[in-house]
This record gives structure tokens, sequence and C-alpha cells, in this order.
């Protein structure tokens, strides 16, 4: 028995989904700015998208569905981006700030 | 016919590399202090990520994950930065907080990899019995537009009220000269 090529191997694009998906949780947790929490969302979408993809690649029977599924995330993706940057550029106008800790307006 | 001599090795080794790239990036996007730098960290893991897609036979999709995260996405985020400055805060709150917070951080990402990695490699994926479409460009193409019609619709129609909406929102509360 030969063994299995490393590209066709399901449980490594698993692995480095999950990875992914982990960095992008721990820079969420971690960050302290509006825009380094975004990107590690960017992180996040990013996972998902290759969880799609290997998925689509190994167990779907139709090859296409996978990949329209992930080029609708990345068309909401841009769209979030968009609206988030504007809302922070917003809030950057009015506290001068970017910073988590000093939009605490409602912190009762 | 017989194949290149260590072909196999060569395409794991390239295989690698994306792997090797995509987990670097995202490093540097989540743990560096210049918010530059972690955008330039998500370039490069979007780049990876588009070799990773070409190996799960989507050229289609690599193409469109280079256009759209390193041409659109990372763009706008280096202008929001340029606009707004959004360096790290150097040491505004006492090391033992961040401490524990860094440690919970990396506690709760830690659990999440580990069972998401047991699950993924507890199973037997085997590939399915018979395959309906080819998964190629026209394929994806015709499914565009007769099964997802609709939906193509609707990511366009939200594509243009994210526009409308960042201008406007974007607009509020600038001073008039």
């Amino acid at each position: 028995m030969t063994p299995v090529p490393l590209p066709e191997r399901p449980d490594l694009y698993f692995t480095v989904a999950a990875l992914l998906l982990a960095i992008g949780v721990f820079g969420l947790l971690r960050r302290r700015t509006l825009i380094g929490m975004l990107i590690s969302g960017e992180l996040i979408f990013s996972a998902a998208s290759l969880n799609l993809m290997a998925f689509n690649r190994f167990r779907a029977p139709d090859p296409a569905v996978g990949q329209i599924f992930v080029l609708f995330i990345m068309g909401l993706a841009a769209a979030e981006i968009a609206i988030a940057l504007s809302i922070i550029i917003a809030v950057y106008r009015n506290y001068r700030s970017v910073k988590t800790r000093e939009l605490s307006e409602l912190n009762g | 016919m017989t194949p290149f001599p260590a072909s196999s090795m060569i395409v794991g080794a390239i295989f690698l590399l994306c792997v090797a790239t995509t987990v670097a990036g995202a490093l540097i996007a989540a743990l560096t202090a210049r918010i530059i730098r972690s955008v330039c960290g998500l370039a490069i893991c979007c780049i990876g990520l588009a070799g990773l897609f070409y190996f799960l036979h989507s050229p289609f999709l690599a193409l469109m994950e280079i256009l759209i995260y390193v041409g659109a996405v990372c763009v706008t985020i280096v202008f929001a930065v340029m606009l707004a400055e959004p360096d790290e805060p150097v040491r505004d709150e006492n090391p033992r907080s961040a401490l524990l917070w860094g440690s919970l951080a990396l506690v709760v990402s830690a659990a999440i990899f580990w069972g998401l990695w047991r699950l993924g490699a507890a199973q037997d994926w085997t590939a399915p019995a018979s395959r309906v479409s080819d998964g190629s460009i026209s394929a994806i193409g015709r499914s565009l537009l007769t099964t997802y019609s609709m939906a193509f619709e609707l990511i366009s129609l939200a594509l243009v009220v994210a526009i409308i909406g960042a201008l406007a929102i974007a607009r509020t509360g600038r001073t008039k000269p």
C-alpha cells in the first residue's frame, strides 16, 4: 500500500483550519484596538473558508457547491470590512482613539 | 508516460510551503504590536491560503482569494490605518492583568485547536461514491446562473447596501472646512 501523498490528506487541511481559528480567537481576545480585532476576525473567516473547501474536495458529491459557498463568504467578508472600517473611522473622528479600553461611554 | 522523478516529493514540499506560509502569516497577524505589520501578516496568510485552495482543485478560488483579500481587503485596512493611527498602546495597563488576559486567551485558543484537531484526526474521511460535476469553472458558472442565481443577486444587493452604508457612516462627524 503506497502512502497517501500530502496534498490528498484531509486531516492536514482540517489541522491548518483549526490552527487558523485558534490564532484568530487568540488575537480577538488579545488585541486592544478595533482594527487588530478586525484582522483577527478575518483570520477566523479564512479558517471557515479553508474548512469548507476541504470538505468540498473530499466529501461533497458536487464540488461546485463549496466553491460557490466560499465565494459568497468572500463577498460578505468584503462587505463586512467596508462597514466595519467606516464605523472605525467614524469612531476615531468622535473619540480620537480606536483603543477598546477608551470606548467605554456606555460602561455605567 | 513516466512521471518526472521525485515529482511527488516536490509537490509535497510546495504543499508544506503553502501550509507554513499560511500559519506564519496568521501568527504575524495575531502577535505583532504594530498594526501595519499585522495587515502584512494577513496578506501573507491569504497568499498561503490561495496556494492551499489550488491544492484543493480550485484555481478559481485561489485567484479570487488573492484578488479580494490581498487586493481589496488588505489595501482598505491600510487606508484605515493611515486615517486612524491605531497602534497598540505601549504599556498603559499593569503587566499582571496583561499576563492574566494573555494566558486566558492562550488557554481558550489552545482548547479550541486541540478539540478540533482531535475531531478531525479521529474520523475516517472517505471520498463519496460518485460526483455529479467536475467542479470546473464552467460548472461553477452554470450553478451560479441556475441554482444559486437568487443568492448571487442577494450578494450583489448586500454589497451595494454595504457600500452605501459605509459612505453614509463615514461621512457623519466630518467637520466642515
